[in-house]
C-alpha cells in the first residue's frame, strides 16, 4: 500500500495540506458516532463501578467469577475445535481444487459455494441442522431406520458442545477454503520442478518447500477462524435458545437485564471478548504478511 | 495395463475431500427442503411455503427488512465511495487509518456494537456539562432505533464495501478522469455521481450484494433494538412451529445464493475472498 502511495506523492501531489482532511470528514464522523463512541462506552464503563468511580474491581471480577470463567472457557473450547477442524477440512479441499488435479469448473463451483455457505450463518444455518440432526431430523432418522441407531440414545445431542461445533463447521472451513485457494495458487510450479529434479519426493517437496511457505498462512488463517467462531451469537442463541453458557450469549443476556447484577462487569466482558478478537485479527494479519513475501 | 495407470492419475484424496465437502454443504440444505416440503402428511408439497409466505407478519417484516438493505446500501455507498475516491486523489496518507476502521466489524462482533451503541444512545443527548437536552435518547423512539441500525448495518457491511470499492477504483484511473472532467467545467458532485460510480458499479453491485446478504436475515442488532425485522420474526416463528421455519430457512439460503451468484458473473470470482462475517 505504502509503495503505491508513495511515488505518486512525488510524482504530483503536493504534500497534503490540511484542507485535504475536509473530504474525508463524514466518513471519520460516522466511524465515531457507530464505532468509537461504543466502544469507548464499553472501555469506560468497564473501569467504572455503580458510583460513577473509577475501579479495578470488574476485571479481577472477571478473572473470579465462576460463571464468566465457565463462559469464556466454553467459548474458547468451541472455537478451537472449529478452528482446527475447519481450518484442516477446509486447506484439504482448497488444496483439492487448486494443486490437486481437480477439473477447473468444480474449483469455481467450490469457491462461489464457499462465498454463500461462509455467509449463511444465524438462524436460518441453525434450522437447517435442526432439520438435518435435529430429534426428527433427516440424518437422526435415517440412523434410525436403516442402521438402527439412536445417536440421541448414544449421548448425541445436536444442542449441545458437539452439535455447536458441527454447525459452526459450515460456516467456518468454507471460510479457510476463500483464504486458502490464493495462497495456493501462489505456489509456483518451478519450485516444484526444482525440488523434484534435485531427487526429492513429493512428500518431501510438500513437507520441505511447500508448508514452510504456508504454515504461516495456515497458522494465520486457524487464527481468524478462531475470532470467527467467538464472536457468533445468532446461530448458538438459535440453537440452544440461550442455554448453552458461551461468552456471546451471557453478553447477550446482560443486555437484556442485568443477570450479573452488575453493569461494569458486563462491560469487562464485553471488553474482553474484543482484546480476544483484536489479538486474533492481529495475529492473522500478521502471519498473513509473512506469507506474501512469499506467494507475490 | 493402461486403464491402471489411467486409475492412478485419478488424484484419489482430491475427489476424497471434495465429494466429503460437498455432502457437508448439501446435506443441510437438501434436509431443510425435504423437511419443508413435509408440512402434509405422506405427501410432498409446497404447502409450508404457501402457509410462510401469506403470514401477514412474513409479508411485513420482510419489506421492512429489505427497506432496511435498502437503505443501508445507499448511506454505505454514499460514505464509502467520495471517502476511498478522495484517498485515492488527494490524502493517500488517509489510507491506513480508513482501512483499520473498516477492519473494526471483525474485531466488534455485532454482539458487542448493539452493547455499545444501546448503551450510548440510551441517555440524552446533553451539551456537556450543562442539563440542555439536545436530542432525545435514540433508542426511546421508532427514527432513533431506525437511526442506529441502519448506522449498525453500514458498520457490519463496512469491511466488504470499502474493499470491493476500493478495488474497483484500482482499475480506474481516477486522477486522469477527474482531471478531464474539471477541465470541462464539472462540479465535485457531477465528477463522484456521473463518472466515478459508473466506472466502479461492478464493484458497487457486489458490495451491495453482499450487505444485502448481511441485512436481511440479520438478527442481533435488529432484535436488540426492538426492530420488526425478519431476522427475530423468523427466529420466533422457529419457536413455535416446525415447517415454515424450515420454508423460510430454506428461501434465505436461496437468496443469499443468488447474491453470491449474481457476483461471482460479474466480477469473475475475484472479490469474495472478504473474510470473516
Amino acid at each position: 500500500m505504502i509503495q503505491t502511495a508513495l511515488p505518486a506523492r512525488k510524482e504530483k501531489t503536493p504534500p497534503s495540506k490540511l484542507k485535504n482532511w475536509i473530504g474525508v470528514i463524514p466518513f471519520f464522523l460516522f466511524a465515531i458516532l457507530f464505532l468509537f463512541l461504543p466502544s469507548v462506552r464499553l472501555f469506560i464503563g468497564s473501569f467504572t463501578d455503580n458510583s460513577g468511580q473509577f475501579t479495578l474491581d470488574n476485571l479481577v471480577q472477571l478473572f473470579s467469577q465462576q460463571v464468566i470463567l465457565d463462559a469464556y472457557k466454553v467459548s474458547i473450547q468451541i472455537s478451537t475445535v472449529t478452528a482446527l477442524a475447519g481450518g484442516i477440512f477446509g486447506f484439504m479441499l482448497a488444496y483439492s481444487v487448486t494443486v490437486g488435479g481437480l477439473p477447473k469448473p468444480l474449483r469455481t463451483a467450490l469457491i462461489t459455494f464457499s462465498g454463500v455457505a461462509s455467509n449463511f450463518a444465524g438462524v436460518p444455518l441453525a434450522f437447517a441442522f435442526v432439520a438435518t440432526l435435529g430429534r426428527t431430523g433427516f440424518i437422526t432418522a435415517i440412523l434410525k431406520n436403516v442402521f438402527h441407531m439412536n445417536i440421541y440414545q448414544s449421548g448425541f445431542n445436536l444442542y449441545s458442545f458437539i452439535g455447536i461445533c458441527l454447525t459452526y463447521m459450515y460456516f467456518q472451513f468454507p471460510l479457510m477454503v476463500l483464504i486458502m485457494a490464493p495462497a495456493l495458487d501462489g505456489l509456483k510450479r518451478e519450485w516444484k520442478e526444482a525440488a523434484l529434479n534435485l531427487g526429492a519426493s513429493n512428500l518431501q517437496y510438500w513437507l520441505k518447500v511447500a508448508m514452510p511457505v504456508l504454515l504461516p498462512s495456515i497458522l494465520g488463517s486457524m487464527i481468524l477462524l478462531f475470532g470467527n467462531a467467538f464472536g457468533a451469537y445468532a446461530t448458538a442463541y438459535a440453537l440452544t435458545g440461550g442455554q448453552l453458557p458461551i461468552v456471546t450469549i451471557l453478553i447477550g443476556a446482560q443486555i437484556r437485564g442485568d443477570v450479573l447484577h452488575n453493569p461494569g462487569l458486563g462491560f469487562a466482558m464485553a471488553m474482553g471478548m474484543v482484546v480476544i478478537m483484536a489479538v486474533s485479527l492481529g495475529g492473522y494479519s500478521w502471519l498473513q504478511s509473512r506469507t506474501e513475501r512469499w506467494l507475490k | 495395463m493402461n486403464w491402471v495407470s489411467k486409475f492412478r492419475k485419478i488424484p484419489f484424496w482430491s475427489w476424497f475431500w471434495f465429494i466429503l465437502g460437498v455432502i457437508y454443504f448439501v446435506l443441510p440444505l437438501y434436509a431443510t427442503l425435504d423437511f419443508s416440503l413435509r408440512m402434509e402428511r405422506d405427501t410432498l408439497g409446497f404447502k409450508a411455503y404457501a402457509v410462510a409466505f401469506q403470514d401477514p407478519a412474513f409479508l411485513k417484516t420482510f419489506s421492512y427488512s429489505i427497506m432496511l438493505a435498502i437503505l443501508t446500501i445507499i448511506v454505505s455507498v454514499a460514505l464509502v465511495v467520495p471517502t476511498a475516491y478522495w484517498i485515492r486523489l488527494r490524502l493517500p496518507e488517509a489510507r491506513r487509518i480508513v482501512e483499520f476502521i473498516t477492519l473494526m466489524p471483525f474485531v466488534v462482533p455485532a454482539i458487542i456494537l448493539v452493547f455499545g451503541l444501546i448503551r450510548i444512545y440510551s441517555s440524552p443527548l446533553e451539551i456537556p456539562f450543562t442539563s440542555i437536552v439536545l436530542l432525545q435518547p435514540l433508542t426511546n423512539f421508532k427514527l432513533g432505533t431506525n437511526i442506529l441500525i441502519i448506522g449498525g448495518y453500514v458498520v457490519l457491511g463496512l469491511p466488504y464495501m470499502y474493499r470491493s470499492v476500493d478495488t474497483g477504483m484500482r482499475t480506474v484511473d481516477v486522477r486522469t478522469l477527474t482531471e478531464a472532467a474539471q477541465s470541462m467545467g464539472a462540479s465535485w458532485a457531477t465528477i463522484i455521481l456521473k463518472i466515478i460510480l459508473p466506472n466502479v458499479r461492478t464493484a458497487l453491485l457486489s458490495g451491495a450484494l453482499l450487505t444485502f446478504a448481511i441485512v436481511v436475515g440479520e438478527v442481533i442488532l435488529a432484535s436488540f433494538l426492538g426492530i420488526p425485522a425478519f431476522g427475530p420474526y423468523l427466529f420466533l416463528l422457529g419457536q413455535h412451529r416446525a415447517y415454515e421455519p424450515a420454508a423460510l430457512s430454506f428461501t434465505t439460503f436461496l437468496l443469499t445464493w443468488a447474491a453470491m451468484g449474481i457476483i461471482q458473473l460479474v466480477t469473475g470470482g475475484q472479490s469474495q475472498a472478504a473474510g470473516a462475517h
